[in-house]
């Protein structure tokens, strides 16, 4: 959605621009002119054209390099190549992928329950907020990488990798639902204590839904550092001889210097990434196009 | 709520017909503070030995300087902060509505959403409670648009969907809060009318704060002019026109005289006020 916001800009830039002596009412005429910029096929062809292109053309110079200098595939393998090796291990790649997705999804799910269930712990009392800060403060500044070694001692593989995902996708949900639920409008507060709202009234029907696009942008973080945890702990699991994840798959092709089975499985990694944040984002768009500022068409 | 047929608000008209229904022993509708003084942590002293008593079915302006205690008597009389020293009488209770200065209201939640909110917290369900959010709606014009959101609307009609808010669970009491400060004069003027019309139909007591003396001379049965530094009130002016009001009132001798009357006590407030 992002990718092609400042394209589909810049391609409707002149309709809205130009000025149609022709018509009178004026407001009339730039909001139809709105709709039909928006609807037309040639620019929101353009809009998905333009960046659709370029990337072809980055693919195409790539695989040109490759060709033109006869660089070898265990150096840098062509696309074509990569395409191939992913078609022709796609047994192998597509299970460490579901292995990989699984653990991420269900990471950022517990993140989700954790982290908003601790926010809204800190949101009934400061001395709770003061007392478990700290802790939440210390895992997130401590890197992943660090932890996962111990964890992988501590735990079975799978649930060590687990951990690590929830870990780094736990502190942004939780922080920015907090940050959410503490920042519902003051007066709506008092209209609350007007009303004598119960605590769980105000939760309910005040402090959740404000704290609601705090967090689905905590979520859109978490969503990206769920994947990279799981990957993180995957390598260091995977050196120690366990899993079957993406990342797994790549430490071992680079041991055996299969170095297309490790490009193919970093472009899945990639279009894992890009998925996940495809579907956070239309989530939290479609959860707020029709009240929240962030949702509507950019202005400037 | 009993909801009649005719009209779901119509509980809210003091009728003498129907017979009292049993009222505590301060009448829900009215509101006094005695000897009223409010200190803020900070030292400031917001009011001072502020007497001022609201009597059932009364439309009370306040006026005065900015800073001089307004918002803060108004608080004081929902409840919403508790005086220094003195004594609330009536007010508070559930069964106040209060308008604040914006709109307040929650932009996630559509219109009938959100004026439904007091009853919900109430426990009323969404069917149980249309017929008075609808009538609530109805009252203040904006029937058509219970599935918008509030950014779809002007700041006129998120003032009037804030004050449907506060008629939707028939309060005996209004306090309103500079309602319409951040409008244009027309809407302004329009907003005057229809709050009459609603204070005639539903007979709810009105204690209204505003800046404008035109607005208190208008709207009001009486004007409580307030000075600062301490704040406390000055003047108390009777408006003396019946309460069912049109534009032609802006034009009557009676209307000049009191906004006259009005802007004199209120230039002595000022004049008393070394700030300004
Ligand atoms: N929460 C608070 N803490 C400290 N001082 C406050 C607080 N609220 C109000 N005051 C002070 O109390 C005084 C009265 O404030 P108040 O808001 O009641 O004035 P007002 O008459 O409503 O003014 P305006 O017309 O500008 O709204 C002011 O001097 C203000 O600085
Ligand atoms: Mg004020």
């Amino acid at each position: 959605m992002s990718a092609i916001g400042p394209a589909s800009v810049i391609a409707n830039g002149p309709a809205f621009e130009a000025p149609d002596p022709e018509v009178p009412d004026f407001e009339a005429s730039v909001s139809a002119r709105t709709r039909t910029a928006r609807r037309l096929a040639p620019s929101t062809l353009l809009g998905y054209a333009l960046p659709c292109g370029v990337f072809a053309a980055a693919i195409a110079a790539w695989e040109a390099l490759v060709r033109f200098n006869d660089i070898p595939p265990y150096i840098l393998p062509a696309p074509s190549l990569i395409g191939a090796t992913l078609i022709k291990d796609w047994a192998i790649l597509f299970n460490a992928t579901l292995v990989t997705l699984r653990t991420t999804v269900l990471a950022l799910g517990l993140a989700v329950v954790g982290g908003v269930g601790l926010a809204v712990l800190f949101a009934q009392s400061k001395w709770i907020e003061r007392s478990l800060f700290p802790f939440a403060v210390i895992l997130q500044v401590t890197p992943i990488v660090a932890i996962a070694p111990l964890l992988i001692i501590y735990l079975s593989s799978g649930t060590a990798v687990l951990t690590c995902a929830f870990l780094v996708a736990f502190f942004p949900i939780l922080s920015n639902t907090a940050l959410g639920l503490a920042s519902a409008d003051h007066n709506l507060i008092e209209l609350m204590q007007l009303y004598r709202a119960s605590r769980w009234q105000g939760l309910v029907h005040l402090r959740l839904p404000a704290a609601m696009p705090y967090f689905l942008g905590g979520l859109r973080i978490g969503g990206g550092l769920a994947l990279i945890g799981a990957i993180v702990a995957e390598i260091a699991a995977g050196s120690a001889g366990q899993g079957s994840g993406l990342a797994y798959r790549i430490v071992e092709a680079g041991f055996r210097l299969n170095i297309p089975r490790m490009f193919a499985a970093l472009v899945l990694i990639s279009f894992c990434g890009v998925v996940i944040h495809v579907v956070l984002a239309a989530l939290s768009h479609l959860t707020l196009r029709r009240w929240h500022d962030s949702a509507r068409r950019k202005g400037i | 709520m009993t909801l009649g047929r005719t009209s779901p608000l119509s509980g809210m008209m003091s009728s003498p017909l129907r017979g009292p229904p049993p009222r505590p022993a301060v009448k829900a509708g009215s509101v006094a503070l005695r000897n009223v003084s409010k200190t803020f942590s900070n030292g400031t002293v917001a009011l001072s030995n502020l007497d001022l008593e609201v009597r059932e079915g009364e439309f009370v302006s306040l006026i005065g300087p900015s800073g001089c205690g307004k918002s803060t008597a108004l608080r004081i009389m929902a409840g919403l902060t508790a005086p220094s020293s003195g004594t609330l009488e009536g007010g508070g209770g559930a069964d106040v509505g209060f308008v604040f200065q914006e709109p307040t209201l929650m932009p996630w939640a559509t219109v009938f959403d959100n004026v439904w909110l007091p009853l919900r917290l109430r426990r009323m369900s969404r069917t149980a409670a249309a017929s008075a959010v609808l009538e609530a709606l109805a009252l203040v014009g904006l029937s058509k648009f219970t599935g918008s959101y509030p950014r779809e609307l002007s700041g006129g009609m998120k003032m009037r969907v804030s004050i449907a808010r506060a008629l939707v669970i028939e309060p005996r009491l209004l306090l309103m809060d500079e309602p319409f400060a951040a409008l244009d004069e027309i809407t302004r003027f329009k907003l005057n009318n229809d709050l009459i019309r609603l204070k005639a139909e539903l007979g709810t007591t009105v204690v209204f704060v505003t800046h404008s003396v035109y607005e208190s001379v208008f709207l009001s049965s009486r004007i409580v002019v307030m000075a600062s530094r301490p704040g406390r009130a000055i003047d108390d002016i009777a408006v003396p026109a019946p309460a069912d009001r049109d534009e032609a009132f802006r034009s009557s001798p009676a209307y000049v005289e009191t906004c006259r009357a009005a802007s004199l006590a209120l230039h002595g407030a000022m004049a008393e006020d070394d700030y300004l």
